[in-house]
């Protein structure tokens, strides 16, 4: 009979390492809805980046349940996702599947295993950082802050960012940059904030 | 008149989307609505800080809405990633009330409380259901007729949450165009994504979302396209040129806020609309619909002008006597 069926090598043997992992996604807001699953895989049917993903939504939920953290956090899968909607709109068992993303891009980040070949965390930062130092985003501090780190960390040519010139021109020449950033007076208020959040342990 | 609170967003206050900040403006008198900004908002925060620190972007999105609760008025904004954001923040404390508890200590170190009323709006949602597209046809007095319009929803305005519209076959902007006297032209790709930030770290996926919307909006035969999102206009106009470069296409799409669509429509000065500001012209596109509008501003501002003088004169003759 099948339910007695022997092990194969592909069957899943899940380590307490990999239940915790388990556990931890399911304890963030929003995580706990891979329990309910089915593998339709309509998400990943209907991701426009799921030819770029190292694993795709379906088999990403699939790992977790299986427990492997380090697959899924070290995966670029989340890093490409453009926060569409599109899965979550569209799964018949309304699992979240973008705010799973979101959620694997913090764990990433929080275990220091996000993968090398992505910049998109970068850009993260300098779109946070902005905001904690003038309360708004100023587009063209934080693409300049984007740019300058990726170049001195390797991860892109200098030469390549040529191309980039005239878009920046276009828009600096019809009054879309403003050169100076506008900081609101509550800027302290946000540092404050982010600050009380840290000491209350909610980065995941 | 409608009174709202007002939350522009980083990009339509001063940045790549100042056009879509200043053609709101210019429609507000024309639907007599007031949009009251919102005093010394901050960013929403949007994907980038919920994707790295889950507390404190809850936290920094729900400062806006604790000091748009003291308003009592719904807080709208014409940003569809903001609608999104403050939208989520909403959502998630009134989902989990551990994380609750834990926002509203943060925001007690600065002062403020939120109680969790603030119904958070998208701009073209409150016109579409407030105003409606009855009103809004009653009040065109320059239809636009012949213009052929794709009609691109973006991803954050009928999603993730069943809104006011149908999430996989949305209609309302459609109807909006339709209602103003363009037509609405056949756009498959209406509410795929554009590529969003994703346009920054990852140029040549985002570049292949844009070439598919353009391409499918050029072969339903529009003239132009109109979006409710500050970033997919971005994308697509700016980056509309390494597209074609890209994949050899031939498209040459102007995009437009549905405001300045909705302004052009009801005689507002183009100017007031920041046309100007697009990188892909609409100047030949709206060229003869401008200079109508031009003409109509120019007449009813000369009338304003001869009614105040000619009361002017009256109220002269009445003192004389």
């Amino acid at each position: 009979m099948n339910s007695v069926a022997s092990k194969t090598s592909d069957e899943v043997v899940m380590t307490a390492e990999g239940e915790e992992f388990l556990e931890e996604v399911c304890s963030i807001p929003g995580g706990e809805s891979v329990r309910w699953c089915i593998q339709c895989g309509m998400c990943s049917a209907s991701c426009p980046n799921v030819a770029q993903m190292d694993n795709s939504l379906r088999r990403t939920i699939a790992l977790i349940r299986a427990g492997r953290r380090h697959d899924v956090l070290t995966s670029n899968t989340m890093w490409v996702c453009a926060s569409c909607y599109l899965c979550t709109a569209r799964c018949p068992k309304e699992v979240k599947i973008t705010e799973l993303m979101h959620t694997l891009e913090r764990l990433a980040g929080y275990y220091g295993l996000t993968t090398k070949r992505t910049t998109t965390a970068t850009m993260y930062r300098a779109f946070i950082d902005s905001i904690k130092s003038n309360g708004r985003v100023h587009e063209l501090g934080m693409m300049t802050k984007y740019y300058l780190s990726t170049v001195l960390a390797l991860k892109v040519n200098p030469f390549s960012l040529i191309k980039m010139l005239p878009l920046a021109l276009n828009l600096m020449s019809r009054g879309r940059m403003t050169i100076k950033p506008t900081k609101i007076k509550g800027a302290e208020q946000i540092k404050t904030i982010v600050e009380r959040a840290k000491a209350l342990g909610g980065v995941k | 008149m409608k009174y709202y609170s007002y939350f522009p967003g980083c990009s339509s206050s001063e940045g790549t989307a100042v056009a879509y900040g200043l053609s709101t403006q210019a429609i507000c008198g024309p639907l007599e609505m007031e949009l009251v900004e919102l005093e010394d908002w901050n960013c929403c925060g949007t994907t980038p800080y919920s994707s790295t620190d889950e507390l404190a972007s809850v936290a920094v999105a729900t400062r806006n809405l604790a000091l748009a609760e003291k308003t009592g008025l719904d807080l709208v904004t014409p940003c569809s990633a903001c609608y999104t954001s403050l939208n989520r923040a909403n959502s998630q404390l009134r989902q989990y009330p551990d994380l609750r508890d834990k926002v509203n200590d943060c925001l007690s170190s600065v002062g403020l409380e939120y109680k969790g009323t603030v119904r958070v709006r998208h701009l073209f949602e409150v016109i579409y259901n407030d105003i409606g597209l009855k009103v809004i046809e009653s009040k065109v007095v320059n239809p636009l007729s012949e213009l052929k319009v794709a009609a691109y929803y973006g991803c954050q305005l009928v999603r993730p949450e069943p809104g006011f519209d149908n999430t996989h076959n949305p209609q309302s902007l459609d109807e909006f165009i339709v209602s103003l006297g363009a037509e609405s032209t056949p756009f498959p790709l209406k509410d795929r994504c554009c590529g969003s930030s994703l346009v920054i770290p990852e140029v040549d996926i985002a570049l292949g979302l844009i070439h598919k919307l353009l391409e499918s909006a050029d072969s339903g035969g529009a003239q132009c396209m109109v979006t409710v999102c500050p970033l997919c206009q971005t994308n697509l106009d700016a980056y509309q040129a390494m597209a074609k470069g890209k994949f050899g296409a031939k498209y040459s799409l102007p995009i437009l806020f549905f405001t300045q669509l909705l302004g052009l429509a009801l005689g507002v000065e183009p100017k007031a609309l920041a046309l100007d500001k697009s990188i892909i012209s609409a100047e030949r596109v709206l060229a003869r619909l401008t200079s109508k509008a031009t003409e109509w501003a120019t007449a009813t501002s000369e009338s304003a002008i001869e009614r105040e003088s000619s009361l002017r004169t009256k109220a002269l003759l009445k003192g004389g006597k």
